[in-house]
C-alpha cells in the first residue's frame, strides 16, 4: 500500500542535497521517487542489478561503464546521496553560477567536472590516464563486432597521437581537456528538467 | 478577468471556485445544476478523460483557477453509460468536484505548513530530444572540430552521446514506468493513491474516513455477494447446459447464461462502461485483440459480446470455472505443457477460426498486464493465422479506481479486493473496424499496424518494447543494433573506407 509515504525524505536531508548538488526541492523529491521505484529490494540502496533492469540502459553499449560510475571504489550499493551526487554532474550550468566566487568548492556540474565524468568512463583502472589498451577496450564496447581489431587499433593509435603532448602514449586529464576545448560540453553533457 | 460565481454544491465558501470545461456533447443541464461556471470547449477527439486535452487547450492557460476537465464519454454523451440507473451524469460530476476539492485542500494544507508538495509529473521529468544517433554524434563532432568535412572518424567526444543517453534513461525511462500504476494529479480520496496524504486537514480526514466506511462496510459486502452469485450461476448454468444435445437451444441458452453472468460480475465491480461503435463487434471466425490492463478486461468485453476464450488451464476456482464453461461452448484451453508449443497453439487456433460456426476468439497479444498508459509489443502468433482481426481499445479512467494489476506487488485475491473497495471502475471500450493482413505485410508488421490503431484510439503511447520485459532481461540484439549504428559513424559504409 503506501510504502512510499513511509520512507519520505527528511527536510534536513533535502537541504543538504540541495546545497551539495544544486538541484531544486521539487527535482530532488521527483528523483527520490525515481530512486525508490528502481529500488526493488526496498532497502534504501541500489545495486548494479537494479540499474540493469532498465531496458534502455541495458541496450546502451556503454551501459555497464555508466552504471559503474555510480559506485565508489569497491562498493556494491549506492544510497540516495551518492545517486544524486553522480546525477548532479548533468545539471545544466545556469548563468548566475558562471560568475560565482572562486573561493567556494567547484560545483559538481562545472565544465571541468563534466569532462572528468566522461574521462572516467574511458579510464578503466582509474589511474588518471587513458592508455592504448583502455581506449581499445572502450572502443570495442561501443562498436561491438562490426570493426576488425586492426582497424580499431589504428583508430586508437591515431587518437592517442593527436591528443598526447607529453609523449607518454597515454592521454592524461589535461590533454583530454585540451582536445575537447572547443566542444560544447555544457550543452551536450546536460539534461534539462521540465519543471 | 472571470467573474466570481457561487461555489459548486458541496464545497465550503472558503475554497477557491472551480471552473469546469465541458465538451459540447455533455448535457448542459447537469453542469449548470451543480452551480459551476461552465465553458464549452471542443475537445480534440478521441482521447478520453483527457487531462492532456486540458493542457493543450489554449484558453485554459489564461486562467489561474483550477479547472476540472469533463469529456463526453462516461457522462451520457452520444452513447449512454452502461448502468444509467444508479450512476447518472450528475453523480459523476459531483464526485469529480469532490475529488478536485480534496486536492485543493491538500495543496492549501501543505502551503499552510510550509511544506512543498510532491507533484507527480505525468509527462515525464526531463526534456528528451528525439534525435537519432547519427545526428547527435555529428553535432557533437561538428561543435568541437574545426574540420570542414563530415568524414566518419572517431572522436573522444563521441562518448558524450552514450553518456547522456544513459543518464537520461536512469532519470526517466519509457518502459519500467509502464509496469506500475499511473500517478494521478488529483486525489481521489483513496489513501493508497496519494503521496501527500499526510498533509491534510481535519475536514479531509473526516471525509476520507467516511469514504472508508462506505467503501468497506457498505459497498464491499454488496459487491462480494453479487460476485458470488454471478460466478455460481455461471458454473451451475453452463454445466446444466452442457448436458443438452447440441443445437440451436444449447447455443441460445449458453449465450444468454454467459452474458447474464458476466453482466452480474460487472455490477459486482460497479464498472461503468461506455461502448463505442458497437457495429464493429467481432463476428464468428474472427479474432478479437485488445490491450491488456487487468483480468477485468475479460469480464468487460465478455459482458457485451459472446466470445471463445483462450488460455491456460489453472487450478483452483479459476480451473473450476474454466472446466464448466467449456461444456457449454467451445473455448480453447491449453494444458500447461502445451502452452510452450507454438505450433500446437497456432494449429488449434487456426482450426477454431476456420470453423465459422465457432465464436470469435478473444486474445490479449501483449501477453501481460500493462498500466494502461501505453500499448506494448503485440506477439505475432495470433496475427500469423490469417483470420480477420477485430481490434478493441480499452481505456480506464484512473480517477475512480486503479484497474491495473501489478502482479509482482499484489496477488489475485488482494487485487480483486482492491477493485471491490474502490469507488467504481470507469472505462471506455472502442470497437475498431476489422483489419486483415495485406499481401505485402508480414505478421510482425500487421501486428504493429493493429497496435498503432488501438493506441491512437485509446489515447495511449505506442511502444515497440516487449511487455515481457517486466520479468525478463532485454535481448542482446538491441544492443548490437546500437553498436552497428555507431560503427557506421566511425568507418562509414564500405565505399567510404577506401577514401579515409
Amino acid at each position: 500500500m503506501g510504502s512510499r509515504a513511509s520512507s519520505l525524505l527528511r527536510d534536513e536531508e533535502i537541504e543538504e542535497i540541495k546545497k551539495e548538488t544544486g538541484f531544486s526541492h521539487s527535482q530532488i523529491t521527483r528523483l527520490y521517487s525515481r530512486f525508490t521505484s528502481l529500488d526493488k529490494g526496498e532497502n534504501g540502496t541500489l545495486s548494479r542489478e537494479d540499474f540493469q533492469r532498465i531496458p534502455e540502459l541495458a541496450i546502451n553499449p556503454l551501459g555497464d561503464r555508466i552504471i559503474n560510475a555510480f559506485f565508489p571504489e569497491g562498493e556494491d550499493q549506492v544510497n540516495f546521496r551518492g545517486f544524486m551526487r553522480t546525477l548532479a554532474h548533468f545539471r545544466p550550468i545556469e548563468d548566475n553560477e558562471k560568475s560565482k566566487d572562486q573561493n567556494g568548492p567547484e560545483p559538481l556540474n562545472s565544465r571541468s567536472n563534466k569532462l572528468h565524468f566522461a574521462f572516467q568512463l574511458y579510464d578503466l583502472d582509474k589511474d588518471d590516464k587513458i592508455s592504448r589498451d583502455e581506449l581499445l577496450q572502450v572502443l570495442r564496447m561501443m562498436v561491438g563486432v562490426n570493426i576488425s581489431d586492426e582497424q580499431l587499433g589504428s583508430i586508437a593509435d591515431r587518437t592517442i597521437q593527436e591528443a598526447d603532448q607529453d609523449g607518454d602514449s597515454a592521454i592524461s586529464f589535461t590533454e583530454f581537456v585540451k582536445v575537447l576545448e572547443k566542444v560544447d560540453v555544457e550543452q551536450k553533457m546536460s539534461i534539462r528538467f521540465l519543471h | 478577468m472571470p467573474s466570481q460565481q457561487s461555489p459548486p454544491v458541496g464545497l465550503s465558501p472558503s475554497s477557491r471556485p472551480c471552473t469546469i470545461l465541458i465538451s459540447s456533447q455533455v448535457p448542459q443541464q447537469t453542469a449548470v445544476l451543480a452551480g459551476c461556471r461552465c465553458v464549452l470547449v471542443d475537445f480534440p477527439s478521441p482521447s478520453p478523460f483527457s487531462r492532456q486535452c486540458c493542457a493543450e487547450n489554449p484558453s485554459s492557460s489564461s486562467w489561474n483557477e483550477p479547472y476540472l476537465c469533463l469529456h463526453s464519454q462516461g457522462l451520457g454523451g452520444e452513447e449512454a453509460p452502461e448502468d444509467e440507473g444508479s450512476w447518472g451524469g450528475l453523480e459523476v460530476l459531483l464526485t469529480l468536484c469532490l475529488f478536485q476539492w480534496a486536492t485543493l485542500r491538500i495543496e492549501r494544507g501543505a502551503k499552510e505548513k510550509n511544506h512543498p508538495l510532491y507533484k507527480p509529473y505525468v509527462n515525464g521529468i526531463i526534456a528528451k530530444e528525439p534525435t537519432s544517433l547519427e545526428e547527435e554524434i555529428k553535432e557533437i563532432r561538428r561543435s568541437g572540430s574545426s574540420k570542414a568535412l563530415d568524414t566518419p572518424e572517431f572522436e573522444l567526444s563521441d562518448i558524450f552521446y552514450f553518456c547522456r543517453k544513459g543518464i537520461e534513461t536512469i532519470m526517466d525511462d519509457e518502459v519500467t514506468k509502464r509496469f506500475s500504476a499511473e500517478e494521478l494529479e488529483s486525489w481521489n480520496l483513496l489513501s493508497r493513491t496519494n503521496y501527500n496524504f499526510q498533509y491534510i486537514s481535519l475536514r479531509l480526514t473526516v471525509l476520507w474516513g467516511l469514504g472508508v466506511l462506505i467503501r468497506y462496510c457498505f459497498l464491499l459486502p454488496l459487491r462480494i455477494a453479487l460476485a458470488f452469485t454471478g460466478i455460481s450461476l455461471l458454473v451451475v448454468g453452463t454445466t446444466v447446459v452442457g448436458y443438452l444435445p447440441s443445437g440451436r437451444w444449447k447455443e441460445f441458452l449458453s449465450k444468454h447464461i454467459h452474458l447474464m453472468c458476466y453482466r452480474i460480475c460487472v455490477r459486482a465491480l460497479t464498472a461503468i462502461i461506455t461502448y463505442h461503435d458497437q457495429e464493429n463487434r467481432p463476428r464468428n471466425g474472427g479474432i478479437c485483440v485488445a490491450n491488456h490492463t487487468s483480468p477485468i478486461d475479460v469480464i468487460i468485453l465478455a459482458s457485451d459480446g459472446y466470445y471463445a476464450m483462450v488460455g491456460q488451464i489453472h487450478g483452483g476456482l479459476m480451473g473450476v470455472i474454466q472446466r464448466a464453461v467449456v461444456k457449454a461452448c467451445p473455448h480453447v484451453w491449453f494444458e500447461r505443457s502445451e502452452v510452450k508449443d507454438r505450433h500446437l497453439v497456432a494449429k488449434r487456433l487456426t482450426e477454431h477460426v476456420q470453423d465459422k460456426s465457432k465464436l470469435p476468439i478473444l486474445i490479449f497479444p501483449e501477453g501481460t498486464c500493462i498500466n494502461n498508459t501505453s500499448v506494448m509489443m503485440f506477439k505475432k502468433g495470433s496475427f500469423a493465422i490469417g483470420a480477420t482481426v477485430y481490434p478493441v481499445a480499452i481505456k480506464y479512467d484512473p480517477q475512480f479506481g486503479e484497474a491495473f494489476w501489478n502482479s509482482s506487488k499484489y496477488g489475485m485475491v488482494t487485487y480483486l479486493l482492491r477493485m471491490m473497495t474502490s469507488w467504481a471502475i470507469v472505462c471506455s471500450v472502442w470497437y475498431l473496424p476489422p483489419m486483415t493482413r495485406q499481401p505485402e505485410e508480414d505478421a510482425v508488421q500487421f501486428a504493429n499496424r493493429v497496435k498503432s490503431a488501438i493506441a491512437r484510439q485509446g489515447g495511449l503511447v505506442d511502444l515497440l518494447w516487449d511487455g515481457g520485459l517486466k520479468r525478463e532481461k532485454v535481448k542482446d540484439t538491441f544492443k548490437e543494433e546500437q553498436q552497428k549504428l555507431y560503427s557506421k559513424t566511425i568507418v562509414g559504409n564500405h565505399e567510404d573506407r577506401s577514401r579515409s
